[in-house]
């Protein structure tokens, strides 16, 4: 096979960062290249060189053997590189037919030739094999069906080499199986794609060839073929960190800290009802759409619910907002930390304390800056946050980092019971490593800690016991013994009763 | 001590100064300043210097306001009617009803901080956007000020009333001067040293972050509306004074120009970013120019123009920077 991209010696510099270190690989026509690395190794800074989004300091890329200097995106994809970022770039409002062709329109004398773009953009779709309602605006169709029309819409103006900048991050396992199934198709027809992905799983089922990259340096490329999970982890890291997962914390303790009774959030559901034990992981399963975020949020008193009774270590309280929950120890750590989770223009410093800033004040009214400080520094310390300094906006640390962030604010009040949505979501092997030690600390201090989770293999290595939701309702709550596994919880997540094995 | 100020010498660079907006305007006000003082003879004059300070104290005290409206990603359109309203007030109270003066400047505050509650309220509960709840409110106060004036100014104030407006201290510096920066110091207070600007600013960065994080946003936006309120009744009561009648067509247009003087100064009209200092140099440089232009003689019909180019190369510089 030729090569379609050849990538040589590009260095890329940022002021005080090398965020590409003489970078060179090659990408052949047709195939599938993964690439990896952790947050920070440089993925997306090379990915924005090819898409013309940034210029390299030095060294050259070259497209089919002609050098390449584009000087915006659009360059690119009229060139034949295409980019499908994780947050899209389609008008909610416009259907596919308009989004596929907006900008190049076709008109017949003078007016839009709607009938012509309905019947390309329904060969293309045919093409690859996906089916959209054309009549409905973009806004309501699922986030996968919207990935395949940013996807249709970039293969439409030129197909000859098409990145995909996590492209499964947000889909939902159904989702992904046809995002797969489309990515096959493209592949079939020639494309070549570069696939950016954080799991590893995907990796081995869709992958051709492998690049790792490591603090902006070039690590390896290899045939997927010749490598295992343990072998990518070590190119990742640069070292062996063993197990993926932390030996599970056995610090549970016979006292409820938390019980949620009759919990309704409308007429249309069911009761929830369910208690935490003081110093226990419970992990909670289930589809998206399962309801697990909204129970969250209604125990946190984020949204308006139409009964519930929580206890705080068998006292009734009253939480009807998120500054109750604060005052009763009680934290949630979303599921999106960019738009729920941190002020990205402010400094780390203020991120982490603008929860517990009442908590040290000087004569009962002005912020006590130095003991602030303190108090910041000492969790960047505990937490291994890496940042330049506390004065660092949070915007520019990597994902991992920003989520500890999250985290340290919770860590910077005494709490009772924090609920992590998602926690390790968009996040890479070595940091999550870390959060998962942590919520082990955490709960050896007496802390419970609820996890929303679906990735099943974070559920059962870390989870003392694993409640699975369906529809919005409890299906099981289940001892995490040798007796669970992956199939159990799917079983329950997709609306399954009772679980015999035997069938 | 010593320890701490070089620690605060070493944090600040030079080039992490330059990137502060206000530092810009700043820049753009002594360059300002320099040409008025080369063009002109009277512009460098202890005497034009006060009179700038005083010109600019009305719409210096309601930009306070206005910055922390601002800051939360909001507006205020209504300032110049509330200023109208807690004047007339003012006046009908002195005036009208016979209160002492200094019961009918509480009351004035009162009339202000009350409009900027509900403000603040339909904000923040009703969810309806500043934009138009202020829209809608520079109509309601006009309205009740002309009603209760029947459109004529409202005299007869007691004469010790004008200090305010009109008196010195020490001699040589206007009170209008000094309740500003009474107003100032009390905001950059606020803003920096309480817990209460860390949550204005953080809530003008991500909203649903910061309620999210246990803090009462909605308890906060109302505080930055209400703080509006009373700022513009402290120039209600200014401009009372000043002019000795409670003026119902006061302050008409006075809310861009408080706008003005705030985005001048760097504060993102987006929210989360900006400071109460970048105001005042806003302020003075609107006013330098308003002074500067009138001692060349230029007409008030060009100076709107000037103004207008002034403000949006000003944005200009500051979006170039956001990007």
């Amino acid at each position: 096979m030729d090569n379609i991209l050849e990538i040589k010696n590009v260095t890329k510099e940022f002021p005080g960062v090398l965020a590409l270190d003489n970078v060179s690989f090659n990408i052949k026509k047709g195939e599938v290249h993964v690439l990896i690395g952790e947050n920070g190794a440089g993925k997306s800074t090379l990915m924005k060189i090819l898409s013309g989004v940034y210029q390299a300091n030095s060294g050259k890329v070259l497209l089919n053997g002609d050098e390449i200097d584009f000087s915006n995106p659009k360059e690119a994809q009229l060139a034949g590189i295409s980019i499908i970022y994780q947050e899209f770039s389609l008008i909610p409002y416009l259907n596919a037919v308009e989004n596929i062709f907006l900008g190049r329109e076709y008109k017949k004398n003078g007016v839009l030739d709607k009938k012509r773009m309905k019947e390309e953009a329904r060969d293309l779709l045919k093409v690859l094999d996906v089916e959209i309602d054309l009549k409905k605006s973009v806004n309501q169709l699922s986030v996968a069906e919207q990935q395949f029309i940013e996807i249709a819409k970039a293969v439409s103006i030129n197909d000859n080499v098409l990145i995909l900048d996590e492209p499964t991050a947000t889909l939902t396992n159904q989702e992904t199986k046809i995002l797969f199934k489309l990515i096959r198709n493209l592949k079939e027809k020639g494309v070549t794609m570069i696939f950016i992905s954080h799991h590893l799983e995907e990796t081995f089922e869709i992958g051709d060839r492998l690049t790792c990259l490591r603090d902006g340096q070039w690590v390896g490329t290899e045939d997927i073929s010749n490598l295992d999970e343990k072998k990518i982890i070590k190119m990742m890291v640069g070292r062996d960190i063993g197990d993926t997962f932390p030996e599970r914390a056995e610090s549970v303790k016979k006292d409820i800290m938390l019980e949620v009774k009759n919990l309704k959030r409308n007429e249309n559901e069911d009761y929830i009802n369910f208690k935490l034990k003081k110093g226990e992981i419970l992990g909670v399963a289930g589809l998206v759409g399962s309801g697990r975020t909204e129970m969250a949020r209604a125990i946190i008193g984020a949204d308006k619910v139409l009964n519930k009774e929580l206890f705080i270590k068998g006292e009734k309280i009253e939480i009807n907002s998120p500054s109750d929950a604060l005052d009763n120890g009680i934290g949630l750590i979303p599921e999106n930390r960019k738009s729920q989770g941190l002020i990205l223009g402010l400094s780390v410093k203020d991120n982490i304390s603008i929860n517990s800033l009442d908590k040290i004040l000087k004569k009962g009214l002005f912020i006590n800056k130095k003991e602030e400080k303190k108090r910041a520094n000492d969790l960047v310390d505990d937490l291994n946050i890496k940042t330049p300094s506390l004065k660092q906006a949070v915007k520019n640390l990597s994902g991992g980092n920003q989520q500890k962030v999250v985290l340290a604010k919770w860590l910077g009040i005494e709490s009772n019971v924090l609920i992590f949505d998602e926690p390790t979501r968009g996040i890479d092997v070595g940091a999550k490593l870390e959060i998962y030690k942590l919520m082990n600390e955490l709960v050896e201090m007496g802390i419970s800690i609820i996890m929303i989770s679906s990735e099943l293999p974070e559920v059962l290595a870390m989870s003392n016991r694993i409640m699975v939701m369906h529809n919005n309702k409890i299906k099981a709550v289940l001892e995490n013994n040798d007796d669970v596994d992956q199939e159990t919880i799917m079983y329950y997540a997709t609306g399954g009763e009772e679980y015999d094995r035997a069938t | 001590m010593t320890g701490q100020l070089s620690n605060k010498i070493k944090d600040t660079n030079l080039k992490d100064l330059l990137k502060k907006p206000e530092v810009l305007t700043f820049a753009g006000l002594i360059l300002l300043s320099l040409f008025m003082s080369i063009f002109t003879d009277t512009f460098l004059t202890g005497r034009n210097l006060v009179n700038v300070a005083r010109q600019i104290s009305i719409n210096g005290i309601i930009a306070v306001g206005m910055t922390f409206v601002i800051l939360t990603a909001g507006i205020d359109l209504s300032v110049g009617s509330v200023m109208a309203f807690s004047g007339t007030m003012l006046a009908a109270g002195m005036a009208d009803w016979g209160l002492h003066p200094i019961l009918a400047i509480l009351f004035a505050l009162f009339v202000g901080a009350l409009f900027g509650l509900i403000n603040g309220t339909l904000i923040s509960y009703a969810n309806m956007p500043p934009i138009i709840v202020t829209l809608a409110m520079m109509e309601v106060p006009r309205g009740l000020a002309l009603l209760y004036t029947g459109g004529y100014p409202l005299s007869g104030l007691p004469s010790s009333f004008s200090v305010l407006g009109r008196g010195y201290v020490f001699g040589f510096l206007p009170v209008p001067v000094l309740i500003m920066a009474i107003v100032y110091l009390v905001a950059y207070i606020l803003l920096t040293q309480l817990p209460i600007g860390r949550y204005i600013y953080a809530i003008g960065g991500n909203e649903e972050a910061v309620r999210l994080s246990g803090i009462k946003v909605k308890k906060y936006k109302i505080f930055a509306y209400v703080i509006s309120g009373m700022t513009a009744a402290t120039s209600g009561i200014v401009i009372t004074s000043r002019l000795m009648s409670g003026q119902p067509m006061a302050g008409t247009g006075f809310e861009l120009d408080a706008i003005a003087a705030v985005v001048l100064g760097g504060t993102d009209i987006a929210g989360g970013r900006g400071s109460i200092i970048g105001t005042i140099i806003g302020a003075f440089t609107l006013g330098v120019l308003t002074n500067g232009l009138n001692l060349l003689g230029v007409s008030p019909y060009v100076q709107r123009v000037f103004k207008g180019l002034i403000i949006l190369v000003a944005i200009y510089f500051s979006s170039k920077k956001k990007k």
